[in-house]
């Protein structure tokens, strides 16, 4: 800063400062590669560590000082008393800077592996992150800890600070070396943007300077690089979720609904939804104290007012009708342990996500990873520091996005409901197909209750009805045709004699499975149910023909897996999407229009089966079960041979 | 998508308002810290903003120490009564009343027992259940570290080493009876910020914070005012008219002046942009100890 600015270049400056806009970055290293002291290099060099401070820092390294010629500017940091006497930080710090550029915030967290817990809240709200690694040792199991954990969080920006080339004699092959092994590690991660820069922390080189011991390195400087990377881009700006923090009701006419806009942009005249009561308004204004205004975006704080008197509380969602989150009790996401004490042996917490508090359990954790080598392994309660990923269910639904889509929806913590600690974070994943399970149906461990053992022997039985007892399960799209299909198997079989059960999803889901509704892990529990009974019916020598829209492999095979894999044959009526659509127009029109939702093919996957028993093309509107006769003949099915 | 970037002005105005609307729906009884110092005003803006066009539906907690310069109590009342504040004042009066003061018991007892004191004296009275308070990250070291929800528990202490973990703008807002949270929705401002913020907005500071010639007296390399006839006698007859300013407001012997001539806010920027002293060295009150900020924010001071 020019020591003598005029009056009327102090305002231009102002004018140019209040304009600029703002990068939260994090940094992780550990104790010896120099963290603090490229912190303390970047506040320095950019003049924003006072005289008095400097002052200080001689006081302090008279009787703590390490550093024997440089300043220690790792002095200046450690800012809690017992970490000082430690030499370590322990805690996440954030420090504040400014270029003529820029603002930033820095999340300085320290690098020990027991102090994950402090990188993960760090990175949280960064939008980049500085990976520190030490030249002499390249990258080392907490450099791949650092960066995994940075894209747990869905950090989009990495930089790779090579320090300490001075000790290397500044060698570029060194640099290379690493940063080819560093770049191959990071492609098996989500971080689209990552830069590596050689630097020197103690003898400034690349870090606010250009170095010119190091010619061969043409890229960027350090902090250049913070100036100008592009982050306003990161938010989410097309789905609209406006989670409702607080209402304002200062008079009769006016009653505003205050939110941080989380994702999307809110304008004017928009028609929007209230989730969960899917009440439908139209936006009247948006009020701020500065004015209205015509749009609101992330991360703007404003209050909106609707045209009609809907009752809206806190806790509800706005969104675009035609755009809406996942509205559910149950949801998987990895989770990141942050308490001393581990996961209770009973999994009930309390949860905050967006402006909602609510119970929560969890149902099953899926596996642990080691962050230091990236693998999964078995785990029934998570520590300290743990990360894993877990299946919850809700006390009641929640209004989500996936973290990868929207970091404000897609996020959660945890509190224990005694104690009232946060001693979890999680983030929510996005639903890929053949992990649309909630938990495995099968329930093995449980299988093993000793019970009767019945006189009559299977032969008998199938001597008895003339038949083999199996599941014929025939799957296909809401419309397909499949319960035709099942309805006349079953006239069928009966006219020559077979003794069978029809199982129909619509006659269990009025009785059996009344309490379930059609979310992915309801419908999973549906099946389990359906699958027992099949079983059981089984057991007994009857055929059971279900119909059943069973859209994922993976419970299918589950079902196979509790009938029995011999009885238990697939037959799928294929029809496309089309077809059924013509079928049944009325309910996919209104899961299209968002007013319904679980509607397998159309806002959940509907995966084909692999190796059905028999195919059937359903072209027409008419279905005869010729093939599935044939197809028992020939298996000795029905009639027994 | 550049037409939604934003000023870091914007995104600071726009977390705080949102912590400050968290505290609102969550707590029961939340109260709002006000110092009188140009920290708090930015914090009462944001507030009114908060919440407008409703009223902020929290009050205003002063806690005098008895101490403070004249001019932040006159300033406090008009400003208040003007914008139709619901303020509360505190003071421990007993000891006020027993003598209690910084000449006579020095800055370490004299902050205990009219602040820090009488700041828990206030939160049991009336049960507050959260305080907003204006401290900001970059002032101080041991702040740095501290979360925007902090924790305190029964006795108001802070647990530095056993905060609660903080992510994303999600806060832990539970506590039990008894237990509360002090909450610093400017964290992540820092003084210029802060400046640029009261200029853009125009609001209202005490005229303390200009240069002025003003009487002050030279006590261990700090420059203190002679705001009352408090000060021994052989003290305040040693002082000067000096052209000075302030850039902390405290009690007026604890806080020392700085030689100004920074009459506007562009000059008191221009003035802080070259300065040599960071904010808080003009405090008599963190030389006491080593690590003094931390330890008094164990006892429950902010």
């Amino acid at each position: 800063m020019d020591k003598d600015l005029s009056k009327t270049s102090i305002e231009a400056f102002l004018e140019q400062d209040q304009n600029k806009d703002l990068l939260r970055f994090l940094t992780a290293g550990s104790v010896d590669d120099g963290k603090s002291t490229l912190i303390g290099r970047l506040l320095f060099d950019t003049k924003k560590i006072y005289e008095d401070q400097l002052a200080a820092l001689e006081r302090d390294n008279l009787r703590e000082g390490h550093a024997e010629n440089d300043t220690d500017y790792a002095l200046l940091l450690d800012g809690l008393k017992a970490e000082r006497e430690q030499g370590i930080t322990i805690d996440v710090a954030y420090r504040y800077f400014s270029t003529n550029k820029r603002k930033f915030i820095i999340a300085d967290t320290p690098g020990h592996e027991q102090y994950t817990r402090n990188m993960v809240t760090g990175a949280s709200t960064a939008n980049l992150a500085i990976i520190l690694v030490d030249a002499t040792a390249g990258i080392i199991t907490q450099t791949k800890r650092h960066t995994f954990l940075a894209s747990l969080l869905g950090i989009k920006h990495v930089v790779l600070a090579v320090n300490k080339m001075d000790l290397i004699g500044f060698k570029q092959d060194v640099f290379e070396k690493i940063c080819y092994e560093y770049k191959d590690f990071v492609t098996r991660l989500n971080i689209p943007d990552v830069h590596c820069i050689p630097l020197s922390a103690l003898k400034g080189d690349n870090v606010v300077d250009r170095s010119e011991k190091m010619p061969w390195y043409d890229g960027k400087t350090l902090l250049h690089f913070l100036e100008s990377v592009h982050v306003s881009s990161d938010q989410n700006f097309i789905d609209f979720r406006y989670p409702v923090q607080y209402v304002l009701r200062p008079s009769h006419n006016y009653r505003g609904f205050a939110a941080r806009v989380a994702a999307g942009i809110l304008r004017k005249g928009d028609e929007v939804m209230v989730l969960p009561s899917k009440k439908k308004s139209t936006v009247a204004s948006i009020t701020t104290f500065d004015g209205e205004l015509d749009s609101a975006f992330p991360p703007l704080s404003v209050a909106m007012t609707l045209a009609d008197e809907i009752d809206i509380s806190r806790g509800d969602m706005i969104v675009h009708p035609n755009n809406v989150p996942k509205v559910e009790r149950h949801f998987e996401a990895m989770l990141v342990w942050m308490n001393e004490h581990a996961m209770g042996p009973d999994k009930n917490y309390i949860i905050k996500h967006t402006t909602n508090t609510t119970k929560v359990r969890i149902d099953k954790i899926r596996y642990r990873i080691d962050v230091n080598t990236l693998n999964k392994t078995d785990c029934n309660a998570f520590e300290l520091n743990d990360i894993g990923r877990a299946v919850f269910t809700t006390n009641k639904p929640l209004f989500f996005d996936s973290y990868q889509k929207n970091k404000t929806t897609g996020s959660f913590i945890l509190i224990d409901p005694i104690s009232f600690n946060t001693v979890a974070v999680g983030m929510i994943i996005d639903r890929v197909s053949s992990e649309n399970m909630p938990t495995r149906i099968t329930g093995a461990e449980l299988g093993k209750a000793k019970h009767g053992k019945s006189f009559i022997k299977e032969p008998e039985r199938q001597k008895r009805y003339n038949q083999k007892a199996v599941t014929i399960w025939i799957m296909g799209r809401h419309g397909s045709g499949k319960n035709q299909l099942a309805y006349k198997t079953e006239r069928e079989l009966f006219d020559r004699g077979a003794t069978t059960v029809l199982i129909d999803g619509s006659v269990v889901r009025s009785g059996l499975s009344r309490e379930l509704d059609y979310s992915p892990s309801d419908r999973a529990e549906h099946l389990r149910r359906v699958a027992h009974l099949c079983q059981l019916l089984n057991d007994q020598g009857l055929i059971t023909i279900c119909t059943f829209i069973s859209p994922d492999d993976d419970i299918r095979n589950q079902v196979a897996e509790i009938i029995g894999k011999e009885r238990f044959h697939l037959i799928y009526v294929e029809a496309d999407q089309e077809f059924c659509k013509a079928q049944e127009p009325d309910l996919y029109q209104k899961v299209e229009q968002g007013q319904l939702q679980y509607l397998p093919g159309v806002d959940l996957p509907f995966e084909e089966p692999e190796n059905p028993a028999i195919t059937l093309a359903q072209q027409e509107a008419n279905i005869e079960p010729t093939e599935v006769i044939a197809y028992l003949e020939e298996k000795g099915i029905f009639p027994l041979h | 998508m550049s037409s939604y970037k934003i000023s870091h002005l914007k995104q600071l105005e726009a977390e705080s308002i949102h912590i400050i609307r968290e505290v609102a729906a969550e707590f029961e009884n939340p109260v709002m810290l006000y110092s009188i110092g140009k920290d708090s005003s930015v914090m009462v803006r944001l507030a009114e903003k908060a919440f407008y066009p409703g009223k902020v539906p929290f009050p205003l907690l002063h806690v005098d120490s008895k101490w403070k310069f004249r001019e932040m109590i006159e300033f406090r009342d008009n400003y208040a009564k003007e914008n139709n504040w619901d303020l509360i004042v505190h003071s421990n009066m007993k000891a006020f009343e027993e003598g209690v003061g910084p000449f006579t018991h020095g800055s370490q007892v004299h902050t205990d027992i009219m602040k820090t004191q009488a700041l828990l004296q206030a939160l049991n009275k009336y049960k507050f259940d959260a305080a907003f308070g204006g401290a900001r990250r970059d002032e101080e070291k041991s702040r740095a570290k501290e979360r925007i929800f902090s924790f305190r528990d029964k006795f108001h202490q802070w647990d530095p080493k056993n905060q609660r973990p903080e992510l994303w703008d999600t806060y832990n807002t539970k506590v039990h009876k008894g237990e509360s949270i002090r909450v610093f929705p400017i964290s992540n401002w820092t003084e210029l910020d802060i400046w640029e913020y009261i200029r853009i907005e125009q609001i209202p500071i005490v005229p303390l914070y200009y240069a002025k010639e003003r009487p002050v007296v030279e006590l261990h390399g700090t420059l203190v005012m002679v705001d009352d006839d408090r000060m021994p006698k052989e003290l305040s007859k040693k002082a000067q008219m000096k052209m000075v300013r302030f850039r902390t407001l405290g009690c007026y012997p604890l806080t020392g002046a700085i030689e100004s001539n920074a009459t506007t806010i562009e000059a008191i920027v221009q003035e802080m942009m070259t300065a040599t002293k960071s904010e808080r060295t003009t405090r008599v009150i963190d030389f006491d100890q080593e690590a003094s900020m931390e330890q008094k924010k164990r006892e429950g001071y902010f």
